[in-house]
């Protein structure tokens, strides 16, 4: 454990992006007891370029509303659905792989089939569907995105399983007479972790990716404020007031470049013998 | 007699190994000449530096390492202040070099003809229809079958041997003056090694080429070295002729690696007739079959044929063959690690092929494994306490009792109790192997299977290993069923020997009459193809 | 070689029909009596209208018949009607389809050109600044929302340059042809398929890169290098050939997120796709026609595994074919 932390903060992408990963749930956590006021609130009047208040640094939007509130609870929603969409998947993929890997055969057909199936089918576009027809809210966007996003963690799951079934040590296990259960969770589990690691927090960036799309295209959650729905409702007056877009797309930038430097930080600190190259 | 003068000469070579490698040096001032139509064999276990200096020759050493001092004589330049360009020139026209794994040197999206017309192409050299007339001509001299179809054909369809050939023929391509071969046979087995050793030893003579040979094998060098470099820790601990070195060597390390080889002759064993059975296998069957999908035929391999065999109690008996023999299919069946097609496994008079589930599990501790790979048979992720107590706590010990257990079978190995709260990472292959035969004692076990327990060790410490493993088996009185690929060390260890063959038993003796008196074809040629049989290293 | 793309075009069959059945239950799924919410789409919500609706789309059948008719009529590309826009959902998208192929096709051809190129320049450089700075740049475009790329790319290059045009498949009255309408289409085309090309450039950047830097490891190369051949052909003949493997394994990954993608460039640039009519059946609640958008980017996506598999088989000698 201080091993890993020691590998992961020797990799300048992992510091990064733990830095803004720490700095973003922090605003997250702490930047609406700084905001009491609802984000919906008109605080001033339309249109308002940004730094020219203090009171109002980064503007307001079409309906006076104040573009920096917004951007801080913003970062509420998209961390809690990337957060907690990866949940979800990881909840349903790993014990899908892990019982496809271990158990091979018609188990593994049968769950390998329906895992392609749903990796098939065009991810955003079934996302779209899903919350469309489920109807717009928190809930149906963390479902119709744990439900894109968990085949590829069952595929990962399954081949690290099945690579490191044949292990000796895990024939070992077999031999001295332990049970299945133990043998997924103590002996295979914990060694398909790392692979698992590096995924989750390329995902979580996928979702903040996913949910600002869905949001963008009027998908959002009506009684929450988020990065998409901002961009989005700045869209068609982009040629007025150019800051109601940009910023919160730094905001989602920003995010997600940290979190996909996080996953090479903790690639870089769990699988060394590949990072070292070519450095 | 005359000596000519050498082609290569390699002057107190140096080479440092990155910070925090556990030495300073990979190759610590090593002198050594090449002379044209001589092969000098470069003995050394792992980790020695013998494949630095291969590579040094070539120019091929990976970034991580440097040379520091030394120079390297070759046709009037010294190698080791070439530049790029003059390398590239040198490399495959004058100097070539062959490689261990067969399986991944050659461009798997290639085919074999075009891989060989590069060695012309890279030098400029003729037209490219001539280019491929030639790599036919060379197909054929190593001896590849059917050259027409080989020189179109892609790696993966050949087999390893056939791969080495190709690797051979594209080495030899432009007559260079030096051949260097990086353990060559290391990865074959040993019927295929037999052919390819006299495959360079052929073309070596009739071209009068110097070949620098890196090997472990002391069989390989006694098979194929006029002169002997033996290296250790990077350092040259002895030299000279290949019968000076064989009869009278002087060095002590020399000499123990000598006796630690495992000799041809079987000792004297007492036969065990009157003891009652340990193990029945009765008709064993297993055929893999892989999927061919919806539209094609699927592909059968038969694991094990009606294998039949018994172990009598305190008796070891050794299942040797090439690889694909079966023989590792066999021990995991035995261990109901795979499920057979048909037969059955009795442990005394329990029929282990009738359980399943909890009752399997019940049984389990009576029949034990050790594995091949040191570095894979042990979790990296748990204590060597847990490692070995885990098997007596799933079985219902107290954890205490079973952490005591741990403690003294770590002594019985040959290891410090304070191992319990170490990881596996912390040992040597050696080490590991050693804690792999106590978790199986951990169970108490009756039988012992060893899968190639002791293939993967440097020979040293496989001697080591087997008097470990025949010292217990003595004092517990345990039945072992010992998977080999290695005739030498099947000789030592073994009451009796099966042999296998595509699945198949093909001759069971007591180890003395097998080796006396083989009687099937397949089993003498495994023992002519023995290297180093003829000039036999002398007994431990 | 024709057994293995029969055997990939039955499963890709089967797997469409599973997304068919899918898209049946989705459609029950919808808010409210499906007949009722027709009736309001074609503006009459009486009893005895919805009475016709019901038996003329077979909703008052048992559900597995109703499915039945369902899976035929897609089979004969009759994908319900759509009343908002009062015509057939196909007819609605055979007509858009060309666009989205032109935008789709065009993004995939420029991302992976220049993905692959970027990749083998890092790769090469590797550990130097110049392998850093592309590296960074990767990563920017590779955390960007395709949306916002869409309207940076608007701010600067309508907005403040004025260079090029900001929606639209082709200038309204321009009344251009021949060649003036090719390139016409061709300057409306720039920004949407960059935009859209920008990721999945990053991505493969990413991918040509780290698989450059993991076949040169690989003992062939030493084989090549030991045989005197110069660096520019190892690069060329024995690296990249054998890094380009997992590249074409992720593009038949990508052309779902590829559609994704095309929806969302398609809104933002009015490009006249069917992901923009997938936009404005989403802003209508016009289910029918949603879904068969769905159905359809489905079967693209399989169609384009089909041919990823196909090319893969093609380049890979050691997936043997059944012939």
């Amino acid at each position: 454990m201080k091993q890993f932390w020691k590998s992961m903060l020797r990799s300048p992408s992992g510091v990064i992006g733990l830095i803004i990963l720490l700095f973003a749930i922090a605003v997250a956590v702490f930047g609406p007891m700084l905001f009491p006021n609802s984000p919906w609130r008109m605080v001033q009047r339309p249109f308002l370029p940004p730094f020219t208040l203090s009171t109002v640094p980064l503007g307001t939007d079409a309906l006076g509303r104040d573009v920096f509130a917004g951007m801080i609870f913003g970062a509420r929603v998209s961390l809690l659905v990337g957060l907690i969409s990866t949940l979800v998947a990881l909840i349903v993929g790993v014990p899908i792989g892990a019982m496809a890997g271990y158990f091979g055969g018609n188990v593994d057909d049968a769950l390998m089939r329906f895992t392609e199936f749903f990796q098939t089918i065009p991810s955003f576009a079934l996302a779209i569907v899903l919350v469309a027809i489920l109807q717009p809210s928190i809930y149906s966007i963390v479902a119709s995105i744990a439900v894109v996003s968990w085949p590829p963690v069952a595929r990962l799951v399954r081949g690290e399983v099945l690579s490191l079934r044949t292990r000796e040590y895990v024939q070992a296990a077999v031999v001295t007479g332990q049970s299945n259960t133990w043998i997924i969770l103590r002996e295979i589990l914990p060694n398909a972790l790392s692979p698992v690691i590096v995924l989750a927090s390329l995902m979580v960036a996928t979702a903040i990716l996913l949910e600002s799309s869905l949001s963008f295209l009027g998908l959002g959650d009506p009684n929450l404020i988020s990065w998409g729905y901002m961009v989005g409702a700045g869209r068609t007056v982009i040629r007025q007031a150019w800051w109601i877009t940009v910023f919160p797309g730094v905001a989602i930038l920003i995010s997600v470049l940290g979190l996909n430097l996080i996953g090479e930080g903790l690639n870089d600190a769990l699988n060394p013998r590949l990072s070292r190259e070519g450095r | 007699m005359m000596t000519a003068p050498p082609v290569v000469s390699i002057k107190s070579l140096k080479i440092a190994l990155p910070k925090g490698a556990e030495r300073p040096f990979a190759v610590d001032g090593v002198s050594l000449d090449l002379k044209p139509g001589k092969i000098v064999c470069v003995v050394g276990e792992s980790g020695s530096g013998k494949s630095m200096c291969a590579h040094a020759l070539t120019g091929l050493l990976p970034d991580t390492v440097s040379v520091t001092s030394g120079e390297i004589q070759f046709e009037g330049r010294d190698l080791l202040k070439l530049d790029d360009d003059a390398w590239r020139d040198l490399r495959g026209r004058r100097l070539a070099m062959i490689f261990q794994e067969p399986m991944t040197a050659l461009n798997p999206l290639m085919r074999i003809g075009d891989q060989m017309a590069e060695m012309f192409e890279a030098h400029g050299l003729l037209t490219p229809k001539e280019r491929r007339a030639k790599a036919l001509a060379l197909a054929r001299e190593v001896g590849l079958p059917d050259p027409e179809r080989i020189v179109r054909a892609y790696p993966h369809q050949l087999s390893g041997g056939q791969r080495q050939r190709a690797m051979i023929a594209m080495a030899l391509a432009l007559e260079p003056a030096v051949l260097v071969a990086d353990e060559p046979t290391t990865a074959l087995d040993v019927t295929t090694q037999a052919q390819i050793l006299k495959l360079i030893r052929n073309l070596q003579r009739n071209r009068k080429m110097a070949v620098m040979f890196i090997t472990h094998d002391f069989g390989v060098v006694a098979d194929i070295a006029d002169q002997v470099v033996v290296l250790r820790h990077g350092k040259v601990v002895e030299e000279g002729p290949a019968s000076v070195v064989f009869n009278e060597p002087q060095h002590d390390y020399t000499k123990a690696l000598l006796a630690a080889v495992p000799s041809m002759d079987p000792p004297a064993r007492t036969p065990l007739d009157d003891q009652a059975r340990a193990v029945e296998v009765i008709g064993l069957d297993k055929t893999y079959v892989t999927s061919g999908g919806w539209f094609r035929e699927d592909r059968r391999v038969d694991a094990a044929r009606e294998v039949n065999f018994t172990i009598l109690k305190g008796e070891t008996l050794g299942l040797v063959g090439e690889s694909g023999s079966g023989k590792s299919s066999v021990a995991r069946l035995v261990m109901r690690l795979i499920e057979p097609d048909r037969g059955t496994v009795r442990i005394g008079e329990t029929d282990l092929t009738a359980l399943e589930g909890k009752a399997l599990r019940a049984e389990r501790h009576r029949i034990q494994m050790i594995f091949q790979d040191p570095f894979a048979s042990l979790n990296p992720r748990r204590k060597i306490g847990s490692i070995i107590a885990d098997g007596p706590i799933a079985a219902g010990t107290a954890p205490k009792v079973a952490f005591d257990r741990a403690r003294d079978l770590l002594k019985m190995v040959g290891l410090d109790a304070g191992a319990l709260d170490r990881y596996p990472h912390e040992f040597s292959g050696g080490q590991r192997q050693r804690i792999g035969i106590a978790r199986a004692l951990a169970l108490e076990p009756e039988i012992i299977v060893a899968d190639e327990a002791v293939s993967a060790l440097d020979v040293s410490v496989q001697a080591q290993v087997l008097r470990l493993l025949e010292d217990l088996k003595v004092r517990l009185g345990l039945s072992m069923l010992f998977i080999t690929h290695d005739l030498r060390v099947a000789a030592q260890i073994c009451d009796r020997i099966a042999v296998m063959q595509r699945g198949a038993i093909v001759e069971l003796k007591p180890t003395a009459q097998l080796f006396a008196a083989p009687e099937h074809a397949y089993t003498r040629q495994l023992l002519a193809a023995v290297p180093g049989r003829k000039e036999r290293a002398p007994a431990a | 070689m024709l057994s293995f793309v029969a055997q990939r075009v039955l499963k890709g069959v089967i797997v469409l029909l599973a997304i068919v059945v899918l898209n049946f239950f989705l459609i029950r799924l919808a808010p409210g009596d499906p007949a009722v919410v027709m009736a309001g789409e074609a503006g009459a919500s009486d009893q005895v209208f919805v009475k016709q609706l019901r038996e003329k789309f077979g909703l008052d059948k048992p559900l597995p018949e109703q499915l039945f008719i369902y899976v035929k009529g897609v089979a004969t590309l009759d994908l319900g009607f759509s009343f908002r826009q009062q015509a057939p959902v196909s007819k609605l998208i055979l007509e858009r389809l060309p666009a989205t192929l032109l935008l789709t096709l065009t993004a995939f051809a420029i991302s992976l050109a220049l993905g692959i190129l970027f990749g083998t320049f890092a790769a090469r450089f590797a550990g130097t600044w110049l392998d850093t700075a592309v590296t960074i740049f990767a990563l920017i475009f590779y955390a960007m929302p395709i949306f916002w790329v869409a309207l940076m790319g608007i701010l600067l290059f309508s907005v403040t340059f004025d260079w090029l045009p900001s929606f639209g498949y082709d200038t309204v009255g321009g009344n251009y042809t021949g060649f003036a309408h090719v390139i016409d289409v061709a300057k409306h085309l720039i920004m949407p398929a960059m935009t859209l090309g920008l990721f999945f450039m990053a991505t493969y950047t990413r991918m040509t890169r780290a698989s450059m830097l993991e076949v040169k490891r690989l003992d062939f190369v030493k084989t090549a290098r030991a045989k005197g051949l110069s660096d520019a052909v190892i690069q060329r003949r024995h690296v990249l050939r054998n890094a380009l493997l997992p590249v074409v394994t992720l593009a038949g990954v990508h052309s779902g997120t590829l559609i994704g993608g095309a929806v969302i460039t398609e809104t933002v640039f009015a490009w006249p796709g069917i992901g923009r009519l997938m936009y404005d059946a989403l802003l209508q609640r016009d289910y029918n026609l949603l879904l068969g958008v769905f159905v359809i980017c489905s079967a693209m996506v399989l169609i384009f595994n089909l041919i990823t598999d196909l090319v893969y088989r093609l380049v890979d000698p050691r997936i043997e074919f059944a012939s």
